[in-house]
């Protein structure tokens, strides 16, 4: 896989404490990790390990105790929470294990919410294309509840990939699939990475999945090192 | 902006589309059109009542006056499309063919009166009948006391000044007639065109001039205020609330009954659409995560909620006030011969209302968890434990609350009544809080025990804690309304009903003379009249107040000039007479008897400024005495007892001259009665209350009818209360029971934890709604509308056991659907 040498996000000294009953506990310590535009990296680990905290700090979601996130080169946690809101808008797109889909609005209004909510330009005709891209041309108008646990997840993925964001976060993206739909959902989300030219950045568990990025980076105890 | 807004109405659009705005908007439609229904129609009535009153005062606005009315009175009515007559009144002789009699000369003009009728007959007592106009020229119609008094008969002549005039008639009726019940000499009635040939009216005169008016409400209030914005030296005002203390105090209570009622259905509608915005808020928690993941600030957050919430506000509200106005229009339509009056033309106050409620409430409840959503962490979408909605009652629902609270006090119209109501509803809601945390923590002790689904159902009571908090509060407060209400049409009604029961003495007899007590007492005995009590009765002119010389062109108030000028009847008694309660002071007890101590009215007292323990100083035919306030008096005047405005300790006015009055109850068809006892004791003066009493009756009866056909539609309110407070926990239990199913629990058992946890929250609800409203009810009844009032055993019955049945049978009804869909459904769709 190609890609330059510009990082997309830059990650320095990155700690997460939270205050406990029994005193104060580190989910995260001293990470460092540069990711280059193009690259597609996963963060494997145990359960309790960081791995979605790390990914709600790199999304701007979540806030890290020490340390700094610089995405597009610019310090992520210098803004404010709406500054960080825009920026996620502008850059970056999410796939969830649990789909996060709107149950009150249709495949097709679900991708053209961050088209809208970002005022970005011809929302029905973009979300149209990539819905069809993702096989799911026919089922535009279905909510989610009429869709199958697979074709959520594509449209997750439509959604994530229609404002063309440089940077694709999904965190266990197959966790709610069984192995079949999940690997074809897998086989979607790289295809329109490549397609894309985007980074991506994903959460799990699974050894198949993460063989597949370019890069490989293991959490154990909140702390990070990286495979070859 | 503009994009947050064009936003904002796409996702509404959508949500509409999918459902999910039917709760909050079915919730503050029927919310709107119960209170629009009700506002309306109670503002119909009593509008109609209003109009009715003015009947008995033959115009909408009497404005009276010492001197000639400037020309600009009548121009100004003229200008504001008013109907307007003048009148004359003052003392004068009549002289007949056998003697003189003092009379009060009234001229009219033709038009005379604008509200109500003249009633005439041609010989006194006999039927009478409505009179075709007013006096014609050289005639005039006289009340039955002249035609004894001279022994004349209709047909025979009379003089008044330098004309003779033809007795036409006799009159019976007449608006405006015994404004002052015990100050008044018979009524001579002649055309306006013939008082100045009669001479009478010289510079010294002391001539009543009035302009009697009628016309729409809103007119005649704002030429009221014309009227009273000149503050002429002289000139008064008068509508019908200030016209008698029968029809006013009536009249009030009228309208408190009334407010009372279109209050529970804002209480309901309160209830209702804050429950509807709370499910609404939570729903949206999600999409909140969602849409901050994808780019959107916290302000575009908050500025789509809150035109969605505008949105729907106005057209919620819009379409519950049209629903609502046609509603109450097939009332009318249903009850239009049963109110008996044309109701007038709607006035469009109650709409505006209705609307306020709605849009205030929803914005009022919807906006606070609505602007937490903005607050919801972005991180929810990895962590949906994040971000939950505050437990109610805590601070952000004070927008909703004082919004509310604001609404009924703007409804009640009366600060005493909507401070007991809107202090009830908010003691009740904090009561039913704090109760209802006490039975989920005493239902903590339950769980983790194994048992049946019985105990399941009420374990589950302890873990939603916060909905069930939620659902014995809204529950609670809906059945309080519904409760407060079925008290009203009841207990409440049938008390005032009891106040003018059939035999209520409708005839007055005054200037009874002390030896003629005994022979009128045989008098009543022999003609199977009851016999009546009698009352002393002393004419006393008010001097001075602590000493202080009473100076009536000092006083700003024209009511209290009028009063003040005017001679009292003063009267005493040993005990305190019915339907009057002490507001101040201390009724005295034998040790007080021959001292100078009295006891005055507190409309009175309040008029003039007087306070307990002031030195109040009489003359009684020239002869001066003074006396101390030693209590304060609230009277019923819609009684129709005798009372006075000043009453004295026994054996302190003992010695004064002083003549009697009676009341007693006389059948329609007993005039002749009536013509002996006058041709008997010719002195005697009888003054009829029939008409003002059927007045007082028929507001009694039409508000009745009101309250009962309000409480229909107030029910429509309750059970969207119902229904709203049954969705209110719907999602968790979804979730629930998809679970309980998949782990093999059987339908029975899941509808029966279900009704175990349903009836046991209506329960608690009912039991806590029926003690409030009968709290509640007692208030009112006392410090409101001043009747007595005994909490029926009937209510908790129907309160304890209307809760349980009602809440659980609507639960677990309401829920069926809940164990009817496939578990794996459900929990796909919960989960994702």
């Amino acid at each position: 896989m190609s890609h330059t040498h510009t990082p997309v996000l830059v990650v320095e000294k990155l700690g997460k404490r939270v205050d406990m009953p029994e005193g104060q506990l580190e989910i995260l310590s001293d990470i460092d990790l540069s990711i280059f535009s193009g690259e597609s990296i996963a963060i494997v680990g145990p359960s309790g390990s960081g791995k979605s905290t790390l990914l709600g700090i790199l999304a701007g979601l979540d806030i890290p105790t020490s340390g700094r996130v610089l995405l597009n080169g610019e310090d992520f946690f210098r803004l404010d929470e709406d500054g960080r809101a825009r920026q996620r808008g502008a850059l970056i797109g999410f796939v969830f294990q649990s789909f996060q889909l709107l149950p009150s609005l249709t495949a097709l209004e679900n991708v053209m919410l961050p088209l809208e909510l970002n005022d970005l330009p011809h929302p029905v005709e973009t979300a149209t294309d990539v819905l069809q891209r993702v096989g799911l041309g026919a089922r535009l108008q279905h909510y989610p509840r009429q869709l199958s646990g697979g074709e959520q997840q594509r449209v997750a993925i439509a959604r994530a990939f229609a404002p063309k964001p440089k940077l694709l976060l999904a965190d266990e993206p197959t966790g709610n699939l069984d192995s079949r739909t999940g690997g074809q959902v897998i086989d979607l989300l790289f295809e329109l990475n490549k397609e894309r030219q985007t980074t991506l950045v994903l959460v799990t568990h699974d050894d198949n999945l993460a063989r597949r990025c370019s890069r490989r980076v293991v959490m154990t105890s909140g702390q990070m090192s990286e495979h070859a | 902006m503009s994009a947050n807004l064009a936003l904002a109405m796409r996702l509404l659009r959508r949500e509409w589309r999918a459902g999910e705005l039917r709760v909050l908007l079915f919730a503050l439609v029927i919310a709107v059109a119960s209170v629009t229904s009700v506002s309306f129609f109670t503002d119909r009535v009593y509008q109609a009542l209003l109009s009715q009153a003015s009947d008995l005062m033959g115009g909408d606005l009497v404005v009276s006056s010492d001197h000639a009315l400037a020309p600009d009175y009548a121009a100004q009515a003229i200008t504001r499309q008013l109907q307007a007559v003048e009148t004359r009144t003052f003392p004068s002789m009549v002289l007949g063919p056998k003697g003189a009699q003092l009379a009060m000369l009234k001229a009219v003009q033709t038009g005379f009166p604008l509200r109500g009728t003249l009633r005439v007959t041609d010989a006194p007592f006999a039927p009478d009948r409505v009179a075709d106009g007013i006096p014609k020229l050289g005639t005039v119609w006289v009340e039955p006391r002249v035609i004894t008094a001279l022994g004349v008969k209709t047909g025979d002549t009379v003089t008044l000044g330098a004309k003779t005039f033809t007795v036409a008639a006799v009159l019976t009726g007449e608006p405006g007639r015994g404004g002052d019940m015990f100050n008044i000499a018979p009524r001579v009635l002649l055309n306006l065109d013939d008082l100045a040939a009669t001479q009478l009216v010289q510079p010294a005169s002391r001539v009543g001039f009035a302009l009697l008016l009628a016309g729409p409400a809103p007119i005649i209030a704002d030429y009221r205020l014309m009227v009273e914005a000149k503050a002429e030296r002289g000139v008064s005002a008068q509508g019908v609330q200030d016209a008698r203390p029968e029809i006013r105090v009536a009249l009030d209570r009228a309208g408190r009954f009334l407010s009372i009622a279109a209050l529970s259905s804002v209480i309901l509608a309160g209830v209702a659409i804050a429950l509807a915005a709370r499910r609404f808020a939570r729903r949206h928690l999600d999409s909140s995560a969602v849409m901050r993941c994808l780019g959107a600030s916290q302000q575009t957050i908050a500025r789509i909620y809150a035109y969605q919430m505008l949105v729907l506000g106005v057209a919620g509200s819009l379409l519950g006030c049209l629903l609502g106005y046609f509603a109450h229009l097939a009332l009318v339509a249903a009850l239009g011969s049963l109110v008996g009056v044309d109701l007038p033309a709607p006035s469009f106050l109650p709409a505006g209302v209705a609307f306020t409620t709605g849009i205030a409430t929803l914005i009022g409840f919807a906006m606070p968890p609505l602007l937490q959503l903005k607050n919801v962490p972005a991180l929810r979408v990895l962590r949906r434990e994040l971000g939950a909605l505050g437990a109610p009652g805590k601070l952000t629902y004070g927008l909703g609350l004082s919004v509310l609270a604001g609404l009924m006090f703007w409804q009640a119209g009366d600060v005493k009544l909507g401070a007991y109501v809107v202090g009830g509803t908010l003691v009740a809601l904090i009561l039913l809080v704090l109760i209802a945390l006490g039975m989920v923590s005493a239902l903590r002790v339950l769980r983790g025990r194994p048992g049946s689904s019985w105990r399941f159902g009420l374990t589950n009571i302890a873990r939603r804690s916060a909905g069930s908090v939620v659902q014995v509060v809204a529950f609670g407060l809906g059945i309080m309304a519904l409760m407060l209400l079925t008290v009203l049409r009841g207990e409440l009604l049938d008390e005032w009903q009891k106040t003018l029961p059939e035999d209520t003495p409708n005839r007055f007899l005054i200037n009874i003379q002390p030896a003629q007590i005994d022979e009128l007492k045989k008098f009543f005995a022999d003609n199977g009249v009851k016999a009546p009590d009698f009352y002393p009765m002393i004419r006393a002119r008010l001097e001075a107040i602590n000493d202080k010389i009473v100076n009536t062109t000092t006083l700003q108030d024209e009511r209290a000039r009028r009063l003040a000028e005017r001679e009292f009847n003063l009267s005493w008694a040993d005990t305190l007479p019915k339907d009057n309660r002490i507001v101040e002071g201390k009724w005295w007890s034998p040790p007080d008897y021959n001292k100078p101590l009295l006891s005055i009215e507190e409309g009175i007292a309040k008029t003039l400024g007087i306070n307990q323990g002031d030195r109040l100083t009489y003359s009684v035919a020239g002869e001066k005495f003074t006396g101390e306030v030693a209590s304060v008096r609230a009277v019923e005047w819609d009684s129709f007892r005798a009372n006075f405005f000043v009453m004295g300790a026994p054996g302190f006015l003992n010695n004064f001259p002083a003549t009697y009055m009676t009341s007693f109850y006389l059948n329609g068809d007993r005039h002749q009665l009536l013509n002996d006892l006058l041709q008997r004791y010719p002195n005697v003066t009888v003054i009829d209350v029939a008409v003002i009493m059927a007045q007082v009756r028929s507001i009694v009866d039409r508000v009745t009818m009101a309250v009962e056909y309000v409480f229909l539609f107030t029910l429509a309110a309750g059970l969207v209360v119902l229904y709203a407070g049954i969705q209110a926990t719907q999602d968790e239990r979804l979730l629930e029971n998809a679970i309980l199913r998949t782990l093999g629990g059987s339908r029975r058992q899941i509808m029966q934890a279900l009704a175990a946890e349903f009836g046991a929250l209506g329960a608690l609800a009912g039991l806590m709604a029926t003690a409030l409203a009968a709290i509640l009810a007692y208030v009112l009844a006392t410090q409101v509308l001043n009747v007595p009032y005994h909490i029926s055993p009937i209510l908790w019955i129907l309160g304890v056991l209307g809760g349980t049945l009602g809440v659980g049978m609507a639960g677990v009804l309401g829920s069926r659907h809940v164990v009817s869909q496939p578990p794996l459904a459900t929990l796909r769709r919960v989960t994702a």
